[in-house]
Parts: C-alpha cells; structure tokens; sequence
C-alpha cells in the first residue's frame, strides 16, 4: 500500500497503539537470545560500524575533538580488521574541526542542533542553527522535536517543526530525537515517531542522552514496529537510532538482536541503524579481541579517546 | 563477516548437567524399586529419536505397592504436623530451584520443548507452585473459615506429557499441603523429570510413603485408577480418556477432578495493540509447539484488521527459530512423540481436504526426530474439523468475525470450555467478553500466562476442578 506521507494525517490513518505489558515482554524475551562465535563476531563488528561516537560536554574544544575523530576513524590502531565508526557526534560549534579533522575519511559529521536537549529556543534559532551546521560541513543533524508541543496535543505544531527542520538540512540527513524519556507512555512513543516520519526524518532516534530514561530495549522495540508500519504504508524506510546509557557490547547486540527480529536484514547497516555512545566503542573491541583470543586485554590497551 | 544475514551460531546449553541411570526404578515407599512386573520401556529423546534411559511399565502389583505405601505414608504425613508440612514443601521447592538448570536440562531432553521454555517457565513456576502451596500447609483452617479441613486421603494423580514437571507440580504440591499422600504417574513418553523429583525427594528427607512415582502406560493408568483403596483421582489429559476414568469411577464414591482438552478462541479485536497482539497469538498457538491444552488454537480476528494481522502474523512466523531444543535460540521444539506427529499429520491433511487454505513457515525441519513447522490456516469455517478438534500441535486455524457477539458465538460453539482470549485497548469490552465467554480462563491482552496463586480448570468437555490458587485446595480437603 502507498500514501502520501506529507501529511500529519498519516500518523492517524497508520494508528494504532502499544500493549505496554507485551511490548516490554517481547523486548526481554529477545534480550535473551544467546549469541556465539562468529555470529557474536559479526555483531560486534556491525556495532562498530554503526557507531555515532559521541561527544556532547560543554567542555568539548577543537582539541579534544580531533582526538576522538582519530579515534573514529581508527578505533583500534594497531589492528585494521576493524572498521570505522558511521559518524562523530557533536556541538555545532565543533563542525568545523570535525569536518577538518575527519577529512577525506568515511566518517560523517554529526551535529547535534535545535537547542539541544531541550529544544526551547524560538523556531527561527532553531532551524538557523541546523542550516549553519549544515553550511559548516556536517551531513548529518541531530534535532529535537518540542516534547511539551507533543505532550499538549499538539502533533500538527511538532509535525511542522520536523518538516521545518528537514528543510533546513537540505542533502544532510536528519536524525529526529525523540527524547523518550519524557514522554511518559509507549503510545506516545509510537505517535511521536509515526508524527517525526511523516514530517520526512530519515531517522528517529530515542534519546539526547540527558535524561534518564534514555534508550530501553521496550522503546527501541515501539520505535522499530513503528517504522515497520510505516515502511508498509508508504514504502519509505525510516532507520533507528538508539543513544544514551549503551555502554556495554552486551547491551549493543542486544539492539541489533531486535533490530534484526523485527525489521529484518535490511536495518542491519549503519544505512538504518546507528548507536549512539561514548564508551561503547572500547567494549566493543576489548569483547571482538576476546572472542578471537579468548582472553580478555588490559583495558590500556584500548585508547581513550 | 560481511554476511547480509545474519545466521545466530549454535549456543547449546550443555546436557553434562544430567547424569541419566541406564535403568530406573519405581519409587516407592521412600526407595526405587525394582517392579514386580520385570518389564520396563525405554524412554528417548524425541528431537533425536535416541534412547535416554529404561523406565519400568508398573503393573497392577506395583501399582497395589505405590497404594499401599502411600496408605502407610499417610500416618507418617499426618503426625509430622501441619508447620513441618509445610517446611518439607519449602524444602522441596528450594531443591528445584537449586537443580532448576538440571531439571530444565532433563524436562527438554524428554519431552523435545525449547530450553528456554523449560527454563524461563517450567521450572520457575513448577518451584513457585511448591512455594505457593507451602505457605497454605499450616493455614487450611483460613483457606476455609469456620470449617474443619482433613486430608481425602490417598490421591492417585496421572499427569501428561507436554509439562511434565509442571503438571507434577500442580498435582503434588495442592495435595502434599492439604495432608494427604499420592501415587503420580507420569506421562509414558515423559516420566524422567518425575523421577528426578522422587530423587528431589530423598534429597528433602520427605517421609516415606507420602510421595510415590509410579511409570507406565495406559494399563498402569487404569490399575491406579481402579484401585480401591484410592480415596480420589485427578487427571489431566484428553477428554477421551477423561470420560473413560469417569464412567470407571461412576458410584465408587472415590472423588475426581478432571483437567483436559481444549479449543480456546483467542478474539483480536480492531482497537487491540497488533503487535503485541501478534505475540500473543504466536506464543498462544505456538508456545510449546501447541502442545498445551488451553493453546489459542483459533484466531478469531475482527474484519477491518483481518489482512493486516494476517500479513504481520505470517512475517513474524519467519523470524521463529526451530531446530534443536537445547539451543538457547531455539523457540520451536520437537513434537513430543511420533503418534502425536501423525496425529497433527492427519488432521492437519484433513483441513487441506475440507478446503481450508494452508500457510506453513518453509523451514528446515531436522532429519531425526518428530517435527513439524508452525502452519497456519486460512478461510477456516466453523464447520470444519481443524476448527472443532484438538490438534495438540502447532496449527492455527483463522476465522473472521463482524461484531462483538458474533465473536462470543463463534467462541463458544465448541465442545470444549477451558481458556479465551481477548484483545482490545477498550476496558469494557474486556469486562463485556469476560461475562460472557464459557472458559474457565479469559485472558486479557495476554495469552498462556500462570500463576500459582490463580485458579485453572475448564467448562464442559475441558473437565471439572480447579487447579492453583485457593480453589485448588478443595479438591484435597474434606470439610465437615
């Protein structure tokens, strides 16, 4: 079936709800999938290579920027089986030096914009913020949808937002977070998502990673069937992107376990799936050296940033 | 590595955990014990077809021998007290859990469920039961106020194969707390974790006489149950051989409660969460490979949604995974025995024949063993076998319904009466279905979910009794 998507409509004729009880079981009944020896491997690898190496601090500077660019196209030095992360994530005010820095590498830029984490800055900021990253190199843009314009009722107001702000990217791809955490039901999840695909995000995305909840398993499930459901009403597909909190490989293959149970094959590319995360990285490759050496490595041996 | 699929490895749970005898014995009077009859049955591995262990075929001597044991059993039972009652079923329960991962190991290697049901379900509630129970030993008087509570007696108890230690655990723990001792034969093609448990209890030090496990077939069920000094008999399994226990016991005064077949509805409403619906619908049909006898065995889907569900239905059948129950990722096992892979066979070659349309997932299905890979059946009428007969196996048959009771209707043209389900976002509607549905079970927004503190049993042809909760005290007390 094909629709037009430009249209807020689209998310009441998609409908449908979650069973918070279901929803939360099915996402622990896939946390216990067991996976082995090179399948273990592949996932390890797919995490890395679906990476958004995060950095967000005030305390971030061109300096320390460049650092973790290096880290991000090289993750691990000495050893080139292993691939580089999707992107570098970061404050607009950092575009410039990530764009320097990540030059001539496979590596994206990743901005974070639209006053982050809130979003409460007047539209016009907003979308002037995400046009300067875009014009300052970055291809990639991290936007907030306005949580209180949602929570009020008001999906046509976050629809044109989101459909502002894919305008202001231009060719740069937008990544819509959500900011799940705040939003109080699984419902409300689903409708933010099918509202944020609608308005034309190529990703949605969980969380800004400052606040608490960030990405749960049960959310990230909600925001795949929604993109499920949408890929099947208009044929478009959406990719997820899951960030805060994800520390350990453990926790990564278990997204990807999800992933691959409930939008298949085709998610499983950094395409249509990305983490975002800080000190994932070093545990994804301290556990693809241990299940190749069976021992476990000095954690100095894994670079810092 | 760079694979666009992504095949998990094999993650097996190791079986060193099991240290199987070549021959066991029946347990009887606090020890194993050779039978009387010399002849024993060799059990197996029905996902490899390999022998387990030789299990004996009690006969009606033996069977006298467990009845009189259990006869002894109950003096022992009844001056231990009511308080140590109780600290032996704590003790007991305790065990389980310690040795859950052998229990669990065992009840998939016997019987061919995944080991992940074995061990996220079968055991924990199978310990939870014994738990529950133990707490009512020393509180009968409250269970049942202002009423004086004695034990029946002797119980003779014959459970079925597809949850084995489950359904030992609904039987024993109940009867164990009211005082009263038990003769339990398990399912003949399922007896090792039943044996597993007589060792549960010596480990526990429990009185002998008071628990003993009797193995067999059909002819060790009959003696059991025909034995005269059995004081009451309860059954769970198919409603042919229900009606046969009853008619045996017409007029001997000896008390029943019979658990057995179903045909549950499983209603989707157009307002239901689908997703979480279609979990629903799959772990209600396919949970255990269908062998479950309150299984959601028709799907009764409201029009406006119909096609959508079908389709999502169908998708997430192929992300099952079947293959060798003690993988970790496996979630559809082996069928319990080959009669039973023939049974699901015919009757599923019937539904073919009368027109229904056949949707089966293509997978792989293992050179050995007795599989059979989930299926599906569309544009069912409710005048056709597969929607009036148990199969007992993983086949859903899909009908469509209009109106609310239009759906009641259909839900309750059935011989059978033991569980329902109902999905909806609406609360009323819930309630509405709930007053009108004639099981024993209405599930709401949720499917095949126990809990040792509710009542189960069934309407009509699904039996009498109830199982669990206070209710499931009753059949073991005498009150005056």
């Amino acid at each position: 079936m094909t629709a037009s998507t430009n249209d807020v409509e689209v998310v009441h004729r998609i409908g449908g709800s979650v069973d918070e009880v279901g929803a939360e079981a099915r996402a622990a009944m896939l946390a216990s999938r067991s996976l082995k020896a090179e399948a273990k491997l592949w996932g390890l690898d797919l995490a890395v290579r679906c990476c958004d190496l995060t950095t967000l601090e005030g305390a971030d500077s061109p300096a320390s920027v460049r650092q973790l660019a290096s880290k991000a196209m090289r993750p691990a030095p000495l050893d080139h089986s292993i691939p580089h992360v999707a992107a570098l994530c970061i404050y607009p005010r950092l575009v410039p030096a990530a764009v320097e820095a990540l030059k001539g590498s496979a590596v994206a830029v990743a901005s974070v914009a639209t006053a982050f984490p809130s979003g409460q800055s007047a539209l016009e900021l907003r979308v002037a913020e995400i046009e300067r990253a875009h014009a300052e190199g970055a291809s990639e843009i991290d936007s907030v949808i306005s949580r209180g314009a949602l929570l009020a009722g008001d999906d046509t107001g976050v629809y044109e937002e989101v459909v502002a702000a894919k305008k202001a990217c231009g060719d740069a791809h937008l990544k819509v977070i959500l900011e799940t955490g705040e939003l109080g039901s699984y419902d409300r999840v689903r409708r933010a998502s099918l509202i944020a695909m609608a308005a034309g995000a190529d990703f949605i995305k969980t969380s800004t990673g400052k606040i608490a909840p960030a990405a749960t398993l049960p959310v990230a499930l909600v925001m795949a069937e929604a993109i499920r459901d949408f890929a099947d009403f208009s044929g478009r597909r959406v990719g997820l992107k899951v960030a805060g909190g994800i520390r350990s490989a453990k926790d990564a293959l278990r997204y990807l376990v999800l992933v691959h149970e409930t939008l298949g094959t085709e998610w499983l590319t950094p395409e249509r799936f990305r983490i975002g995360a800080s000190s994932l990285l070093n545990d994804l490759l301290m556990q693809m050296d241990k299940q190749r050496s069976k021992t476990y490595s000095d954690s100095d041996r894994y670079t810092v940033a | 590595m760079t694979s666009p699929v992504w095949d998990y490895a094999p993650a097996p749970e190791s079986s060193d955990v099991v240290s199987l005898r070549d021959t066991y014995g029946l347990y009887i009077g606090g020890r194993f014990v050779e039978p009387a009859s010399g002849s024993y049955f060799k059990t197996i591995n029905p996902a490899t077809e390999e022998v387990l262990a030789a299990v004996p075929e009690a006969s009606t001597e033996d069977v006298d021998a467990g009845v009189v044991a259990a006869q002894e059993g109950l003096e022992r039972w009844t001056s231990a007290g009511a308080p140590a009652r109780g600290k032996y079923l704590f003790r007991i329960a305790r065990i389980m859990q310690e040795r859950s991962r052998e229990l669990a190991v065992l009840e998939t290697m016997n019987g061919g469920k995944p080991i992940r049901e074995s061990r996220d379900v079968d055991i924990p509630l199978a310990a939870a039961h014994f738990f529950y129970y133990a707490g009512w030993a020393d509180k009968l008087e409250y269970a049942f106020a202002a009423r004086r509570v004695e034990p029946v007696g002797v119980c003779a108890q014959i459970i079925p194969w597809n949850f084995p230690l489950l359904m030992l655990a609904w039987k024993i723990a109940p009867a164990l707390a009211a005082g009263n001792t038990v003769v339990l034969k398990p399912a003949e093609t399922t007896p090792l974790t039943a044996l597993l448990f007589a060792e549960i209890c010596e480990q526990a030090a429990l009185p002998a006489g008071v628990v003993n496990i009797v193995t067999g077939g059909p002819e060790t069920g009959t003696a059991l149950v025909a034995h005269p000094r059995v004081d009451k008999v309860a059954f769970t399994g198919s409603t042919e051989v229900g009606k046969g226990i009853q008619r045996a016991l017409a007029g001997t005064g000896t008390r029943l409660t019979l658990e057995l077949g179903g045909k549950a509805a499983n209603i989707v409403f157009e307002d239901a969460s689908l997703d979480q619906a279609i979990e629903g619908v799959v772990n209600g049909i396919f949970f255990n490979q269908g062998h479950v006898c309150c299984a959601g065995s028709r799907l009764l889907v409201q029009e406006p949604v119909a096609e959508r569900l079908l389709s999502k239905l169908k998708r997430r059948l192929e992300t099952l995974r079947l293959g060798d129950p003690l993988d970790k990722n496996t979630d559809i096992g082996a069928i319990n025995s080959r009669a039973q892979l023939e049974r699901i066979q015919n009757l599923v070659g019937i539904g073919v024949e009368e027109g229904a349309e056949l949707y089966q997932v293509d997978c792989e299905l293992p050179a050995r063993g007795f599989w059979f890979p989930p299926t599906v059946f569309t544009g069912v009428s409710q005048s056709h076998r597969i929607a009036r007969e148990e199969i007992f196996g993983p086949v859903l048959s899909v009908m469509s319904f209009r109106t609310e009771s239009e759906a009641v209707a259909r839900a309750n043209n059935t011989p059978y009466g033991l569980s329902a389900g109902v999905w909806t976002e609406k609360g009323s509607r819930i309630l509405w279905m709930a007053d009108r549905l004639r099981a024993g079970v209405v599930w709401a927004n949720t499917f095949n979910r126990f809990d040792p503190a509710s009542p189960f049993g069934g309407y009509k042809e699904s039996g009498f009794g109830r199982e669990g909760g206070r209710h499931g005290l009753e059949p073991y007390v005498r009150l005056s």
